[in-house]
């Protein structure tokens, strides 16, 4: 298999892993970290096999078209850079995984913390794989996503639930501004393909809107990557089970932002807003991190502003935008992942050991966990940047680059200054982290009796601190060729001369990075008692970022409610007008704007009948109107003739399919509308005091009473100027030429929908199908009100009779009454199934068809209710309305199924002549069974929804507090 | 047949809507059927007005279209009534049960003092 398949693949399973542990028991915490644990290999070993192609500026790429019109493919793509990240994210994770299946506990639900954590991987890796920025954008959300759920994960604690709803908060924001300015490039370039963009540098420098792009871009990576003003999620995200916080916090979620800045380094960086603020943002993380993470008291608080400030770190050599910057913001990228990676884990032992991260409590440990010890001094040393080892390597490119000239402003006389404190910062807390904890007299009043943790535990972080002194020693020899490809992939011919040795003489930069070492120790011998007691880090400590945040948050909310009491309502009626007089306006534009013109073409001559039955229609549609509240029955009626009316203009108009339909869902309509009836209350005249209508409501209803004239009239205008135009070539003159020849009917509306469109059927149906069903469910806990449940009172008289001649029983008037109409309902059931099918037999070339054959054949059944009653008819006939829906859905789906076994597309219809004999021969389509489909379901849908309704005028009441006893079996509709 | 077609069109939306606007959940429904009427022969005008003309062709003969009604038109139409019905029976099946919950048939399922 190619190796760009493979890289599919590699993207695919961290999803499918994830939910598949997702799935498992609560208690197989080693199947799930069995399964995490491969599929990071797995994905290691692909991404090992994809680097041979990558060298010299080679890149992968494997594309799935989705909507290419669109420029929307699902692109994989790799290049030096992403193939770095990828490897960081798979390889950490593996070492992670392992952590974590000794580090937690096993009362917590393990397997859905892999799940969550499989999923996390998959979209960082979706993330750094993808081709273009809107899928980028999306997997950049799914990190935000699933970061939430993995630093929730302990969500019985308050602190996890918080941090976890401001990271996400944060950082979702930020994506939506991600999202935005990523939208601003793609117009600017005209296509969301990361190398379309990366090779569009002039045109997005250059275009006016390249500082909102930039800006909002910035904000997101700013939001994601924990730089000042947001870096206050990152300490809360703490609350994390310690292997969340050591992937999150060293390979991953904080490095997206660090990705996409890098990524987009090429186009957006260079210019002097690029210079201004992302570097200023950078140094101001920088600092205040390091600062802030001097005066924790908690472990991991420690580490993470440690993070922030390695973090602004990287951010501010990017916003430098020389190319040996770069270098070293991707070198230091890589340096900070594997020695904060293993510092959290360390940690989380330390924490597992003794029950404790206060640094004020913990002291000697070393006599305890002495290779524990050993490891984390390794790790911090990288850290604070000493010699021999990986984070002084890339230190020393970053002292260097302060040093040299950028802007010619103040800020180089600045810098160097300000990053030899910093450094200084860094050692100070690193050797406080080690020396505090590992150092010192024994302690005393731990929660746990610290002792070394299991070998499994530690070797993640063996290896992680073998890639520190490995990398720190022989550079050239182990990350130098990748980090080649790496900064070639971002900077291409761009790529300057650097060097990765570890002594390049006595220079600058060596002697800043000594400063440093000598003031940090300095400090902390100085101060360290002091630290000790400190509450929160002077002058920074004051900001509160929490504190904003949260009122930010509740000035939104706020603001919400009042817009929501302001222009929110619930009530239909104002949400109805609103949604009409926008509609009339809507209309109205075009008009006010071109004018309004009658069309050129010569009105058709007026047939006197035609104009009758629309006076009548037009009559029958104002009487509903005005009937419809007091008198339903005859509003019901009158709409009918509304109905009639247009059921006639249709047969008028050269469309029998629709006149024949619309006069049998008349028909059902009407009944189902019956039904209903019953179960409304009864209406009362209003008794206005004074017997007058006060003043709001006349001006409501004269209100109304305009907008829908107004609307009306529109549609009056709107028709007619349609109308009196010619009728410009549509795709319908192609369905008329190809309606026999390949869809093999002379009826075209037919085949239009059982062939042409055949997709859009299937989804009507499915629709038709949801309704009755949901209908169905609606009525098997319906109640009605307590008024509507007695007999009605023509019911009641006719049992009253019935009780008082001695020689009737009870039912006899009512079923006498009906007895001529009986016989002959029931004598018109076989016709009426007769000429159903005849209906649909001929859809495909005469009117009929599917739709109306089935409501032919469900008003068959509903005569037989109304003939003998829902009692009787059920003792003699078995309808089954569920299977007719399932059984005509399945139908219509398979036929077009069918067509894939010939290789065709779904639902392409296959159509022959066949000879019958004594006939001759006949055109036969497989089409015509998808209309059997039609058929079945609509016939199951009408029928289900009537009966289900009729059922209920004879259920018997119960009490109210009773569960009321469903009177439709449960399994089917209709009864056996 | 234009303007009668055209004001017929008219007064069933006309009507529609102002059933549409009122309290009771009947005259909705009332509304609504009427208003799916007006919307159905709307569409079908679209296509223009042909009389005796339907668009049902001779077998295995060349056509020429402008010699049938539009068949487009037909064929939204001929769904929409059928789902027209579909939805107008789960409107009435939701505000009947509305109805026996809340104890009143006014469409926001509480009496509201200015209109009854």
């Amino acid at each position: 298999m190619a190796v760009d398949r493979l890289l599919l693949i590699a993207l695919i399973l961290p999803f499918a892993g994830s939910i598949v542990a997702g799935f498992l028991p609560a208690g197989a915490r080693n199947v799930a970290a069995l399964l995490a644990g491969t599929i990071a290999l797995i994905g290691t070993a692909i991404l090992i096999a994809a680097y041979p192609a990558l060298p010299g500026g080679g890149g992968l790429r494997y594309d799935i078209e989705w909507l290419p019109s669109l420029g929307l493919n699902l692109s994989v793509r790799l290049d030096g850079l992403s193939w770095l990240f990828g490897f960081l994210i798979l390889a950490i994770g593996a070492l992670v995984v392992l952590y974590a299946r000794y580090y937690m506990s096993a009362e917590d639900p393990v397997p859905r913390f892999f799940s969550f954590f499989l999923a996390f991987m998959g979209s960082m890796l979706g993330l750094v794989l993808s081709g273009n920025l809107v899928q980028m954008a999306f997997f950049w959300e799914l990190t935000s996503l699933f970061s939430f759920l993995l630093i929730g994960y302990w969500h019985q604690n308050q602190s996890a639930r918080d941090g976890a709803r401001i990271a996400l908060i944060t950082t979702g924001a930020g994506g939506v501004c991600l999202l935005l300015g990523i939208l601003i490039i793609g117009r600017i370039v005209g296509s969301y393909d990361i190398d379309r963009i990366l090779a569009s540098e002039n045109l997005i420098r250059s275009s006016g809107l390249y500082m909102p792009a930039l800006l909002l871009i910035l904000v997101g990576a700013f939001t994601k990557s924990a730089q000042v003003p947001f870096h206050f999620w990152l300490p809360h995200a703490m609350a994390a089970p310690t292997p969340v916080s050591a992937y999150l916090h060293s390979a991953t979620m904080v490095k997206a932002g660090i990705f996409v800045l890098m990524r987009l380094w090429p186009v957006l960086a260079g210019t002097d807003e690029w210079y201004f603020i992302v570097s200023s943002t950078g140094l101001a993380t920088l600092l205040v991190g390091a600062w802030a993470a001097i005066f924790q008291q908690d472990l991991k608080g420690l580490l993470a502003y440690s993070t922030i400030s390695h973090l602004g770190l990287i951010t501010l050599l990017l916003g430098l935008g020389s190319p040996l910057a770069a270098v070293a913001a991707i070198f230091h990228t890589v340096n900070h992942a594997t020695f904060k990676a293993s510092l959290f884990m360390a940690t989380g032992i330390i924490d597992h050991e003794t029950g404790t991260r206060d640094l004020r409590r913990l002291s000697g440990l070393y006599r305890y966990m002495p290779i524990t010890a050993t490891l984390a001094m390794v790790a911090a040393a990288a850290m604070a940047g000493v010699p021999l080892l990986n984070g002084f390597l890339s230190k020393e490119m970053f002292l260097a680059e302060a040093l040299a000239e950028h802007s010619g402003t103040f800020v180089d006389q600045l810098l160097p200054v300000i990053a030899t404190l910093a450094s200084a910062f860094a050692v100070l807390y690193s050797i406080r982290f080690i020396h505090q904890t590992f150092f010192g007299p024994p302690p005393v009043d731990l929660p746990r009796q610290p002792e070394e943790a299991p070998l499994w535990m530690r070797v993640p972080i063996e290896v992680l601190v073998l890639a520190c002194l490995v990398i720190g020693i022989v550079p050239a020899l182990t990350i130098g060729p990748f980090l080649a490809t790496a900064v070639q992939s971002v900077l291409g011919d761009r790529t300057p001369v650097y060097s990765l040795a570890i002594w390049h003489g006595f220079n600058a930069p060596m002697l800043m990075s000594l400063t440093a070492l000598v003031a940090g120790t300095v400090l902390y011998m100085l101060f360290r008692d002091r630290l000790n007691a400190m509450k929160r880090s002077p002058v920074i400590g004051r900001l509160k970022g929490r504190k904003t945040f949260e009122a930010v948050l509740a000035v939104i909310v706020a603001g919400a409610r009042w817009l929501e009491a302001l222009f929110g309502t619930r009530r239909l009626q104002p949400q109805l007008r609103v949604l009409v007089c926008l509609a009339l306006i809507a209309g109205l534009l075009p008009f006010v704007r071109f004018d309004y013109r009658p069309g050129p073409l010569p009105v058709t001559l007026l047939d006197p009948s035609f104009a009758i039955v629309w006076l009548l229609g037009a009559a029958c549609a104002i009487g509903a109107a005005w009937q419809a509240k007091y008198h339903r029955l005859a509003a019901l009626i009158l709409t009918s003739g509304a109905g009639l009316a247009t059921c006639i203009s249709f047969i008028w108009l050269s469309a029998p399919d629709l006149g024949v339909t619309q006069l049998l869902v008349e028909i059902v309509t009407t009944v189902l509308l019956l039904l209903g009836l019953r179960w409304l209350p009864k209406r009362v005249p209003d008794h206005w005091p004074e017997a007058r209508v006060p003043i709001q409501v006349g001006l409501r209803r004269s209100t109304d009473l305009l907008v829908a004239v107004a609307a009306g009239l529109g549609m009056a205008l709107v028709s007619y100027a349609v109308m009196t135009r010619p009728l410009p070539h549509s795709i319908s003159r192609y369905f008329m030429k190809h309606a026999y020849f390949e869809g093999g009917g002379t009826n075209v509306v037919n085949v239009i929908l059982v062939d042409f469109r055949g997709f859009d059927t299937l989804g009507e149906i499915t629709v038709l199908g949801i309704v009755a069903l949901t209908v169905f469910a609606l009525l098997r806990r319906f109640r009605p009100a307590a008024e509507s449940v007695a007999s009605p009172v023509q019911q009641r008289e006719q049992t009253a009779s019935d009780h008082a001649s001695p020689d009737r029983a009870v039912g006899d008037t009512a079923a006498d009454y009906m007895l001529a109409p009986k016989v002959i309902m029931e004598w018109l059931f076989p016709v009426i199934i007769v000429f159903s099918l005849y209906l649909l037999l001929r859809g495909h070339d005469s009117p009929g068809g599917g739709f109306g054959a089935g409501i032919v054949m469900s008003i068959a059944i509903l005569i037989q209710y109304m003939a003998r009653g829902t009692r009787q008819v059920e003792l003699l006939l078995s309808i089954r309305p569920l299977r007719w829906i399932g059984a005509g859905l399945l139908c219509a789906a398979l036929t077009g199924a069918g067509a894939s076994l010939f290789g065709y597309p779904f639902l392409t219809s296959f159509f022959s002549y066949i000879a019958v004999p004594g006939v001759g021969t006949v055109p036969a389509a497989s089409a015509v069974l998808f209309d059997f489909g039609v058929f079945g379901l609509v016939v199951g849908a009408t029928v289900l929804i009537l009966i289900a309704l009729a059922h209920q005028s004879i259920r018997i009441p119960r009490a109210p507090a009773d569960e009321p006893k469903a009177s439709l079996p449960a399994s089917d509709g209709g009864a056996a | 047949m234009e303007i009668v077609l055209a004001l017929g069109i008219g007064i069933f939306t006309a009507s529609g809507i102002w059933l549409l606007f009122r309290p009771r959940t009947f005259q909705v429904i009332i509304g609504l059927c009427l208003l799916s009427y007006a919307v159905n022969l709307f569409i079908l005008a679209m296509g223009r007005l042909r009389m005796d003309a339907p668009p049902i062709i001779e077998r295995g003969v060349a056509v020429d279209p402008s010699q049938y009604a539009d068949p487009l038109p037909q064929a939204l139409v001929l769904t929409a009534i059928v789902i027209s019905f579909a939805t107008t029976a789960l409107l009435l099946v939701v505000l009947l049960a509305s109805r026996g919950q809340t104890g009143t048939d006014h469409v926001d399922g509480e009496e509201k003092d200015g209109e009854p």
